[in-house]
């Protein structure tokens, strides 16, 4: 499978990551050389064989539904890069 | 004997018995760094008030009669993947680059808050754990103090550095396809990977998550087997840990391995490794029969599509967990951006290196409509096959040997240019972490003057005998022992 720079900005769209447009013809080779490398999986017969969840077959592990956690909210937005009376600052969503 | 030629065990000694303080030993190390890591980067955060605090710590209660740990007062340095409470935490990102975690990895605890070690310094690294070389670090790449034109491995490779150079008596690394093993082959260290689930992940910043796992480089198995048992065991805030008690790594050490059944998979010693790996292998092998070991071929026969799979796993489980560094609650905000949509793409795009958002694009393209099934979900079945073959070998034998890497360290800008000659690096570590299964790198000789490690892998929760296999082979070789002309 070889990926065109146009559907390397697709992806690059989905992942919400802005290119470059000079950056998008050595991203598209280099994304193709690795889906190439990557593309003798699908010559491999898996018929009847379950995908791998984890390695050791555990289930997750619950707890009891209590507050585990202090509050420490200050200390989670002291390195935010905008924040105003405890909620997080975004450009305006709505005009 | 230079306090940094010390092993930890004749450091903890040195310091019962008063022949040195904390603090000297602490300084000798502050003063190394001064002195030789402008040559190789190895550091990005030094932490030297704290770090002779923390000596200061260390040495009253001593005066006091209060007894700590073994390690009590021994310097280590800390991977900068590991959040550390006040400290930059950065991951070698640009992204994190003024991050300051509000807490710490748990392993942080275990090995200052529990253990009483003293914390140097944050060590450099491939950005977000995703390189070979450390070359694709936003502060630069670490050079190898064995030839400082090549690379000392990645991504731990400022781990490496620094305690292969004698910057740091120990290190802690992480290893999510090699990044343990390869660079410490690269550097004549010891390097393990413990079981999946072994030691905990909390506060470790996640790459690939089914994948990652924290571990130890070392001057030898029992440095290397101190630290490990210090850091590992059950931790309620990691999901995916293991609550099954940790066996005595320490006191493990020192049973005779004749008998023990070695596996070599016909895949490993396949065309692919250097002349020079090659032999100093073959010979590390036949050190070993000498030793009592009983060696037959074994065959993994889906170990070859290792690292295929892996570059569909690992990137599918960096992209969602890289979804989180958006520019909004911390880390890198572009000052670009007029809308929402802006502001995560720009600030990713400022934010992450090539290599991540490579690594990024491929995970979000094999998890995408359309294209799913046939690769995230046929990797994820090619995985299982893989584990297979490792839990079928291991009925018939207690240890699996290989190669760890296909060549000696290569030089800065070799392999750069071209991701799949750098993925392919990994051929031989890879299938460890896909299975989940406890891997090591030990110093096996020199080729052209520059190290060779090869590698144990063994069951699950097999750590114990692994480093004693180890532990083994080291009392009756000095390769280990061997240090860089350039920085004694």
């Amino acid at each position: 499978m070889s990926l065109t720079p146009e559907q390397v900005q697709q992806v690059a769209h989905l992942a919400r990551l802005e290119l470059k447009p000079e950056k998008t013809t050595l991203y598209a080779q280099q994304l193709s050389n690795i889906l190439a490398m990557v593309d003798q999986l699908t010559a491999v017969d898996t018929a009847g064989v379950m995908p791998m969840a984890h390695p050791l077959e555990l289930t997750q592990r619950l707890r009891a539904d209590v507050v585990s956690e202090p509050n420490r909210r200050e200390a989670y937005q002291a390195h935010a890069p905008a924040v105003d009376a405890g909620l997080f600052l975004v450009p305006k969503v709505i005009e | 004997m230079n306090l940094h030629q010390l092993s930890l065990t004749a450091m903890a000694e040195g310091l019962a018995a008063r022949k040195f303080s904390s603090r000297e030993l602490t300084q000798h190390y502050l003063d190394r760094i001064a002195q030789y890591d402008k040559q190789l980067n190895s550091y990005v955060t030094l932490t030297a008030h704290a770090a002779l605090d923390a000596a200061d710590v260390a040495d009253t209660r001593r005066t006091k009669g209060e007894v700590g740990g073994l390690l009590a007062g021994i310097p280590i340095a800390q991977k900068d993947i590991f959040c550390t409470e006040g400290v930059r935490t950065a991951c070698g990102s640009k992204m994190l680059d003024r991050f300051v975690a509000p807490y710490s990895a748990t392993i942080i605890d275990k090995l200052h808050r529990d253990a009483g070690m003293v914390m140097l310094g944050k060590l450099n690294m491939d950005e977000f754990a995703m390189g070979s070389s450390n070359e694709t670090s936003f502060y630069g790449p670490v050079k190898n103090p064995w030839d400082v034109t090549r690379v000392p491995g990645g991504s731990s490779g400022g781990s490496v550095a620094a305690v292969a150079a004698g910057l740091a008596p120990v290190a802690t690394a992480t290893d999510t396809g090699g990044s343990i093993r390869q660079p410490a082959a690269f550097t004549n260290l010891t390097g393990i990977k413990p079981t999946y689930g072994r030691v905990s992940r909390y506060g470790m910043i996640a790459f690939a998550s089914s994948l990652d796992q924290a571990g130890v480089v070392a001057r030898s198995t029992e440095d290397a087997a101190l630290i490990l048992q210090a850091m590992s065991g059950f931790d309620p805030l990691d999901s995916t840990s293991i609550e099954r008690p940790v066996d005595d790594l320490v006191g493990g050490l020192g049973k005779s391995i004749k008998g023990l059944k070695i596996g070599l998979p016909k895949e490993y010693f396949a065309d692919g490794m250097s002349a020079g790996v090659r032999s100093c292998v073959e010979a590390a092998i036949a050190q070993l029969k000498a030793l009592g070991a009983v060696v037959s071929e074994i065959s993994l026969p889906n170990a070859p599509l290792s690292v295929p799979t892996y570059y569909v796993v690992a990137p599918a489980e960096a992209s969602s967990n890289l979804a989180r560094m958006d520019g909004v609650r911390f880390g890198h905000r572009s000052q670009e951006a007029r809308n929402l949509e802006e502001l995560y793409k720009k600030s990713r795009g400022e934010g992450f290196g090539p290599e991540v958002q490579r690594r990024i694009m491929i995970g979000t393209y094999v998890l995408s409509h359309g294209y799913y099934d046939a690769y995230y979900l046929q990797a994820q079945k090619v995985r299982n096959l893989i584990y297979q073959d490792f839990k079928r070998a291991y009925e018939a034998v207690d240890v699996i040997l290989a190669p760890t890497t296909t060549d000696v360290a290569f030089k800065f800008g070799d392999k750069s240019d071209d991701p799949v000659a750098m993925y392919l690096n990994d051929i031989y570590t890879i299938a460890a972490n896909l299975a989940g299964i406890p891997a090591m790198s030990l110093p096996c000789g020199f080729s052209d003057g520059l190290p060779v490690g090869f590698q144990l892998m063994g069951n699950y929760f097999d750590e114990a005998r692994l480093l004693n296999v180890a532990h083994q082979y080291q009392q009756a070789t000095d390769f280990h022992n061997q240090s860089p002309k350039e920085f004694l």
